[in-house]
């Protein structure tokens, strides 16, 4: 799993019926001090997270299965947790 | 899953049992920006998007979990949903650092 900020929200219409009703967020992957930024992906919302939040994302299509209850789901990214702290002791 | 945007389409004749009938097309991986981000990929298209239309894929073993009927293909980029509207702050807005110490964010 990886840390992340919710910067964005997206809208599908039409889309694979295993998107729908489901919230699609726009996740920027958190990095250590110095690290380059990652690139950006697009998560499935299952907490109820919103722009802003820090949130804990589960990359991994089997977890993600499981979270959604959805055996053969085409979802790779699910958000799984709203993160309240974080401590780094180096 | 990740933005990317259509730039054409792909023919192929001879393809891997399974595979007739899915629509190819050539699409652009995108950041958030909707900056091209790598090269040009060719995506197994389920949701009948055109040229130019803003859309969302996923890759790996999921993609070819998005396919319509077989959905043990040799598919590994899969376009899954067309965009209509996307909303993002910024960059300036949010901290993606994680800095050492305690960092409380809610």
């Amino acid at each position: 799993m990886i840390l992340g900020k919710v910067v964005g929200a997206v809208v599908t219409t039409l889309s694979h019926p295993h998107f729908d009703n489901r919230r699609l967020l726009v996740v920027q992957p958190m990095v250590g001090e110095g690290e380059e930024s990652e690139d950006e992906f697009i998560a499935v919302d299952h907490t109820h997270a919103g722009i802003g939040d820090t949130v804990l994302v589960n990359r991994e299509g089997n977890g993600a299965r499981q979270v959604l209850n959805l055996p053969d789901g085409c979802i790779i990214s699910v958000i799984v947790g709203i993160v309240d702290s974080v401590e780094i002791i180096e | 899953m990740i933005f990317g945007q259509v730039h054409g389409t792909a023919v192929c004749t001879i393809k891997y049992a399974g595979t007739e009938g899915l629509k190819l097309l050539v699409v652009q991986p995108l950041n958030k920006k909707l900056e091209p981000i790598g090269a040009l990929q060719v995506a197994v298209d389920v949701v009948d998007a055109g040229i130019g239309d803003l859309c969302m894929m996923v890759r790996s073993r999921e993609a070819a979990l998005a396919m319509p009927e077989i959905t043990f293909v040799p598919v590994d980029l899969a376009l899954v949903g067309i965009i209509d509207e996307l909303i993002v702050r910024p960059d300036g807005d949010f901290d993606y650092t994680l800095r050492s110490g305690i960092t409380h964010y809610s």
